[in-house]
């Protein structure tokens, strides 16, 4: 993956004084204007034939996520077979793009998705990452070895706000080592920020080029542990990053917004503001994704409002 | 020094779980006297609004059904005690709404109060009357109590805005339903008065949701809505086409009917009970005894 464009960026990380020269070099966020942005965004009118696509879109975007302490093998199963067939009533209703649950659970799906859907799980003593890095990499390397495809990790949020912006550098790029199977081979990374600890859009902005430039396959908004999570200037200012880094470097990365995300009408606002701002590039499964759990249900149920003409109701779809 | 003073013409607002949103479909319309001449504006409910209204109802449903009927009584009982307080505004609504006379306005609005009242005090006496304790041949201990239908669609009277109202609205929510309201078209404010009282009596939002605006409109998205469990047809009452194809549509996804009278009854009668039992379920339960 590092090209020259990349490799050119090797000096930024090269040491503590230089990243941080880089990443507090980055032009600063407007506030305001991220915000006014998005919500004037948030406006647009999205009908007929682009909602049943955007719908559609939408579901294939899906992460359906659970990480509860109370997650049985049972649950787990019933959730992934709901991503394998979301609506059973409706055979051209599409998969989700992933399950993500916790590294030990992860056999459970994968017994029931099989290669049909991705098995994400969240590692490196998720949700708050405090750890030592050796547990962190072990927690990683077991999902790995129990066949995740997909590796959500989170970061150090206490070294980033204390500035050790290499500490956090170095632990991606050792988690991202850690995700290579035996076949050399390599689980998908997603580095997640908890934006909702990082105080400011300006970390925001600075902690999506430190985890693009240590090699992060996704950036992800948050756990879903924390208020607010998920938000559309977060996000907006993710996209702007991830948009910057293809143009600088020549390597697309995707986006990840979990958390908070609850209805159709949400979902369709990120997908509008993915195309105006990122751009349609990044208006697919590989690129873009939603961590939710609720919001299947609220897609599905616009979904069978759009193909049958009445309103849906929560009764008619399963609630895992 | 009559200084003349500018009009404050309203636009009233619906009432969704609680509060008061204007229509998503941002329209209103022009409610008359019984003379035409223009009283206020009244927000045109669309059907985003029925989606809305029935999403607060079914999040107020588990909360309402499971409070005491006791306790439900007593707030049924708090929405008279408020409705008293406001009397000169319904007397001045229901005048203007349908041309009544000042007595007759007093009278009906007397007869909505007293209406609230009697339904508070079925709150907890109905599972007596229409429940049993059952006789059956084995060592089962065997009773059958009522249980609320659900989320109650109500297509409100036209012509008697608030008797009327009142005496389709009280027995849904009093045995535990909770209800959305499409108000009379044409007589709208005596219901818009009424659900800011409902936002001032201990009435859980969502509890009861009022639309303003046309049943002819509304209704099929009420009626063939999955997540609705029963509708009242008495707003249609007097368009049997109309009536046939909300039932035509209710039955698709079972909603219990209660269907529409041919022309509006007499609203001063007693009711009886056939209003609050059209809204429940009847559960029989068995239970081994002698164990």
């Amino acid at each position: 993956m590092p090209t020259t464009a990349l490799a050119a960026y090797s000096e930024v990380t090269a040491s503590e004084a230089s990243l941080r020269r880089f990443l507090h070099g980055l032009p600063g966020v407007d506030q305001v204007g991220a915000e006014a942005r998005a919500a004037g965004l948030g406006t647009r009118s999205i009908k007929t034939t682009a909602k049943a696509w955007a719908l559609d879109l939408a579901i294939r975007m899906v992460d359906l996520t659970t990480l509860e302490g109370q997650d049985t093998p049972g649950k787990v199963r019933a959730l992934a077979s709901k991503a394998l067939r979301p609506d059973p009533a409706d055979p051209s209703c599409p998969s989700v793009a992933a399950v993500c649950v916790y590294g030990d659970l992860v056999g459970e799906v994968k017994a029931i998705v099989g290669s049909e859907v991705n098995v994400a799980a969240v590692a490196t003593a998720f949700p708050s990452g405090r750890a030592s890095m050796p547990v962190k990499l072990a927690d990683t390397r077991d999902a790995v070895a129990n066949g995740a495809d997909e590796i959500d990790m989170v970061i150090d949020r206490g070294a980033f706000l204390a500035g050790h912006y290499l500490q956090v550098f170095e632990e991606i790029v050792a988690t991202r080592e850690a995700c290579v199977r035996p076949d050399g081979s390599h689980a998908h990374l997603k580095v997640i920020f908890e934006t909702g600890e990082l105080q400011t859009y300006d970390n925001v902005r600075r902690a999506s080029w430190l985890a693009m430039l240590a090699g992060a396959d996704f950036i992800k908004t948050s756990t879903g542990k924390v208020q607010p999570a998920a938000t559309l200037p977060v996000t907006l200012v993710m996209l702007e990053a991830v948009r910057d880094f293809r143009e600088a470097t020549g390597v697309q990365i995707g986006v990840k917004p979990a958390g908070g995300i609850r209805t159709a009408k949400d979902a369709i606002k990120y997908l509008v503001m993915v195309n105006e701002v990122a751009g349609d590039d990044w208006l697919d499964p590989d690129w873009f994704r939603f961590g939710a759990s609720t919001l299947l249900n609220d897609l599905l149920m616009q979904r069978t409002k759009m193909t049958t003409g009445r309103y849906s109701g929560p009764d008619y779809f399963t609630l895992d | 020094m009559a200084a003349s003073r500018i009009d404050v013409r309203k636009t009233y607002k619906l009432y969704i779980g609680g509060a008061f949103p204007r229509s998503e479909s941002g329209h209103s319309y022009e409610v008359t006297d019984s003379k035409g001449r223009f009283v206020a504006n009244a927000a045109l409910a669309s059907r985003k609004d029925v989606r809305d209204a029935v999403v607060a109802a079914r999040k107020a449903f588990g909360p309402w059904s499971a409070r005491t009927a006791y306790n439900r009584g007593q707030i049924l009982y708090r929405i008279a005690e408020v409705m008293e307080d406001r009397r000169p505004q319904f007397e001045e609504a229901v005048r203007q709404s349908e041309g009544a006379s000042a007595a007759a306005a007093r009278a009906q609005v007397d007869a909505a109060v007293d209406r609230l009242v009697w339904y508070a005090g079925w709150a907890d006496k109905l599972a007596q009357v229409i429940g049993n304790a059952n006789p059956v041949a084995g060592p089962f201990f065997n009773h059958t109590a009522p249980e609320p239908t659900g989320v109650v669609g109500v297509l409100a009277p036209q012509s008697s805005s608030l008797l009327g109202l009142v005496s389709v609205v009280a027995p849904v929510i009093v045995t535990g339903n909770v209800a959305v309201v499409v108000s009379s078209y044409a007589r709208p404010l005596p219901a818009v008065t009424f659900a800011e009282v409902l936002a001032t009596s201990d009435v859980p939002g969502g509890v009861v949701n009022i639309l303003t605006g046309d049943a002819a409109v509304l209704g099929p998205w009420l009626a063939s809505h999955m997540d609705v469990n029963a509708i009242d047809l008495c707003g249609v009452a007097g368009s049997p086409d109309l009536a046939t194809s909300l039932e035509v549509a209710a039955a698709d996804n079972l909603t219990r009917v209660r269907r529409a009278p041919d022309a509006e009854p007499d609203w001063s009668a007693e009711p009886g009970l056939a209003p609050m039992t059209a809204f429940v379920e009847q559960k029989t339960v068995w239970h081994p005894i002698g164990i």
